[in-house]
């Protein structure tokens, strides 16, 4: 049976390249299906790991990945991470936690956050496309060809406004997303490949900036989410902020100085804070080490006192979990199997906590930093038709409803509904002859619209006109496979489809995501110049310095007046070419500084050669 | 319903036969355009009492059959099927699997209106009752614990008619399978709103207990 519906269509053979990927807020890594088994793709220096970060280099490109990391020490302000906090969210949204980073907000981010990545505004979704481009280029030079299709994972709890600004990031990316995954779900694919055939799994994702709990059933390989839960602005990056806030305040007694202001200064502790926090997973006390201008801050940090400081943060993941299990509808001791997902899940208490709440070991036989990505490249596997026997049913984290009278939230499809999943409703007009109805969709679970996430305002435009509550517009919608919601009308009278105009409340629209993708080729064509320019400057320097050197050699004194004038010509123009910037002018001079000092360097070759044969125990030395 | 008028379509749209089966045609195994009724989508037989294992084994095997996932490489329109399909699966399973959204579901297709709670106000057996419970959630939410034990028994007592009303509707859905008489489901129809109302009253109790 599943044998006829696999045949390919369109003369297309052989199977499709799709690799899977891991958008992290602090890591990202990009997998794909090598047969049977998912792999990690390395770098050419066998790194797995590609930072979530994007900077503007001293060369004006944008770069992602370690790159970036280089430019984030180097100079923080033209770099940035931790940009899928802020993925589908506005201003209002995250103007607390923004204190913290060093990012510097653009006007104009009510809806959509714009950051400056050096002299550029980039959105969150432009920001992480750079990173998606990244793991792109990774697998196209592995497998030597393009890559184009990807299965992009994202926190089960993100909203639908996350998850379209994701998808936008992969458009902007060039990729084409046939799938987002939560990586809960994702996690618990890669992990149940080869493991039981029955029972009910929890998933403990706690990344960088988001935790998610999901459970699962299992059934010969049917992946049922029965609910999930969690915080898209909690994770490790609350930890680190807590021992930042201490080790100002520690710093500001010792030196007398406030520091907090200097951003370089605050991403130095940043990272100092993080190595000792991955320390204190292993050992039971770890330094914090950390100097800056001269002076030097040291302060031992034992595991007790680091406990106690995190315990907060680790609580907020115990309501998600009682919730999911309550969501679920069963019992924490019908859980079979718990598994750890996430870098901040290596921390003892983490694991403790999981323990105790679970009353179950938690496994941790997989990496927890690259289960997710593993188990993205099995989801690219069943959707390009390898795994055949798996399949995953996923479920929507939160409740859609419409706003009507009042406020009062009117709820289509309830939290913790497999995907797809669908609602209609028919709706009509209220005044003679109206001509437009508004809908307004939220997510959340609160009863007032106002206290909910604002979705979107869909316009049903052009209705006939006609006595009031006479019209019939039936609304589908419907909850896709990657959680994102389609909305569909038509007219019950005519048969005919409606119009629907889409207003996001956060997020770009369709027309300034295909804006963005052109502006890219735009952009892309002045990034390519700006390189050209930084190459052109590196050769017209190494000219110039070697003509300058030049005038000390013997050979210059064999020159003609006439030659040496000609060669101070070329050199200025080469200079004054430089000042201009642009980079096929700084070329064209470079090569006529080239023939210019052409009857030189030949001289000068001659008594190199000349003295080496002179004296062959120069040529060895 | 919004597939009504395509159900009528008795050909399948791939190579025009007319299809065996519910979601396939038999001579060329293409994915028809979903039917609209819940229980003969599922392959369950139209009833209150339903077995539960066959209900999730079906799920299981539609999906397996239905799921966007396993039409990624096949023509637009079957694939936009598929995604109708498995969502109409999914909304199908989820109503039938709950008792109560299930019976809701099947007084619906008989027409008989789902009565509204709010409209009703309290069973008449429960009047005293539920007119005490709210001076106690009153006190209890203005810092006056002394009402806890009250309030604990209350939470026990409903929970006893809850389950009882359970068994009721038990009871009334074997009796409607045998029967089909439209009494009975009237009969379950005053059940489901006392239930629901029951639920709402032991809803606020939890709260009231949990939340100081």
């Amino acid at each position: 049976m599943s044998g006829l519906f696999q045949i390919d269509f369109g003369g297309q053979q052989g199977k499709d390249l799709i690799v899977g990927i891991d958008l992290g807020t602090t890591n990202s890594l990009v997998a794909y299906m090598d047969d049977v088994r998912p792999k990690i793709i390395a770098d050419v220096g066998g790194e797995n790991i590609v930072p979530s970060m994007v900077a503007m280099n001293e060369a004006g490109e944008i770069v992602a990945g370690q790159p970036a990391m280089e430019v984030l020490l180097r100079s923080p302000r033209n770099a940035v991470y931790s940009v899928k906090r802020l993925m589908g969210r506005g201003l209002d949204d995250v103007v607390d936690e923004l204190v913290l980073y060093p990012f510097q907000v653009a006007e104009g981010s009510e809806s959509v956050i714009r950051l400056y990545v050096g002299d550029r505004i980039l959105t969150p979704s432009e920001i992480s496309a750079q990173v998606l481009k990244r793991l792109k280029h990774l697998a196209e030079e592995h497998f030597q060809q393009p890559v184009t299709k990807a299965v992009i994972t994202v926190p089960a709890y993100f909203n639908d406004a996350q998850r379209q600004a994701t998808k936008d990031a992969g458009r902007l990316a060039g990729l084409e997303v046939l799938r987002l995954v939560n990586e809960p779900t994702a996690a618990a694919l890669a992990y149940g490949l080869d493991k039981r055939k029955q029972g009910i799994i929890a998933v403990y994702d706690l990344g960088g900036g988001t935790f998610d709990i999901s459970i699962l059933k299992l059934h010969e390989g049917i992946f049922e989410v029965l609910a999930t839960n969690g915080d898209t602005h909690l994770g490790g990056d609350d930890i680190d902020n807590l021992l930042i806030q201490i080790a100002l305040e520690d710093v500001a007694t010792e030196w007398g100085e406030d520091i907090s202001g200097d951003a370089a200064a605050v991403e130095g502790l940043r990272r100092a804070v993080i190595e000792a926090k991955h320390r204190l997973s292993f050992y039971r006390e770890a330094e914090i080490q950390f100097s800056w201008q001269g002076r030097h801050y040291n302060r031992v940090m034992d595991r007790q006192l680091f406990e106690q400081l995190i315990a907060p943060v680790i609580q907020r993941t115990l309501d998600p979990c009682g919730q999911a299990v309550t969501d679920a509808k069963i019992d924490v001791k019908d859980i079979d199997e718990v598994v750890l997902v996430g870098g901040s899940t290596r921390i003892p208490l983490v694991r403790e906590t999981v323990q105790v709440m679970f009353q179950k070991k938690p496994h941790t036989e997989l990496n927890p930093e690259e289960v997710v990505a593993l188990g993205a490249a099995v989801q690219a596997g069943i959707l390009s038709g390898v795994h055949t026997d798996m399949l995953l049913l996923d479920v929507t984290p939160l409740s859609l409803g419409i706003e009507t009278m009042g406020g009062v939230v009117s709820k289509l499809v309830h939290r913790n509904s497999t995907i797809p999943a669908s609602a209609t409703e028919v709706f009509t007009t209220a005044v003679d002859g109206q001509k437009n109805v508004l809908i307004h969709v939220v997510q959340g679970e609160r009863e007032m619209a106002p206290d909910c996430r604002s979705l979107a305002r869909f316009d049903l435009k052009d209705i006939p006109p006609q006595p009031a509550g006479m019209a019939r517009i039936e609304v589908r919608f419907l909850i896709d496979a990657n959680g994102i919601l389609n909305v569909t009308a038509r007219d019950l009278h005519s048969g005919k489809e409606q119009s629907v105009d889409v207003k996001p409340s956060y997020g770009l629209t369709d027309e300034q995501v295909e804006a963005m993708i052109s502006e890219s080729i735009d952009q892309a064509e002045a990034d390519f110049a700006k390189r050209q320019l930084a190459e052109a400057r590196v050769d017209a320097d190494a000219i110039l310095a070697a003509t300058e050197k030049a005038r000390q050699h013997e050979a210059w004194q064999e020159l003609s007046a006439e030659e040496r004038r000609e060669i101070g010509k070329a050199e200025r123009a080469l200079q004054n070419a430089l000042g201009a910037g642009d980079h096929v002018a700084v070329r064209e001079h470079i090569e006529k500084l080239n023939q210019a000092t052409m009857r030189l360097a030949e001289r000068m070759m001659t008594v190199a050669v000349q003295t080496a044969a002179a004296n062959p125990k120069l040529t060895e030395s | 319903m919004p597939a009504q008028t395509e159900q009528s379509v008795v050909t399948c749209w791939n190579c025009g036969k007319t299809p065996e089966e519910v979601h396939f045609c038999a001579n060329c195994e293409s994915l028809q355009p979903p039917v609209s009724d819940y229980f003969s989508y599922l392959g369950v037989p139209r009833k209150l009492s339903i077995d539960r294992a066959k209900l999730e084994k079906n799920f299981y095997m539609l999906s397996r059959r239905l799921h966007p996932d396993v039409y990624f490489r096949r023509p637009v329109r079957e694939r936009q099927f598929s995604v109708d399909a498995t969502a109409l699966l999914n909304d199908a399973y989820r109503t039938l699997k709950d008792p109560v959204t299930r019976v809701e579901y099947l007084l619906g297709l008989y027409g008989i209106k789902k009565r509204e709670e709010s409209s009703a106000g309290a069973p008449p057996e429960l009047l005293e009752e539920v007119f005490e419970l709210n001076m106690a959630l009153e006190e209890i939410r203005h810092g006056d614990a002394s009402v806890r034990p009250q309030l604990e028994a209350a939470k026990a007592k409903f929970e006893g008619m809850l389950a009882e009303a359970d068994r009721q509707m038990e009871e009334l859905f074997g009796e409607s399978d045998r029967s089909s008489e439209r009494r009975v489901l009237e009969q379950i129809n005053g059940v489901l709103q006392r239930r629901k109302y029951i639920q709402n009253l032991l809803r606020d109790v939890n709260e009231a207990v949990t939340s100081d």
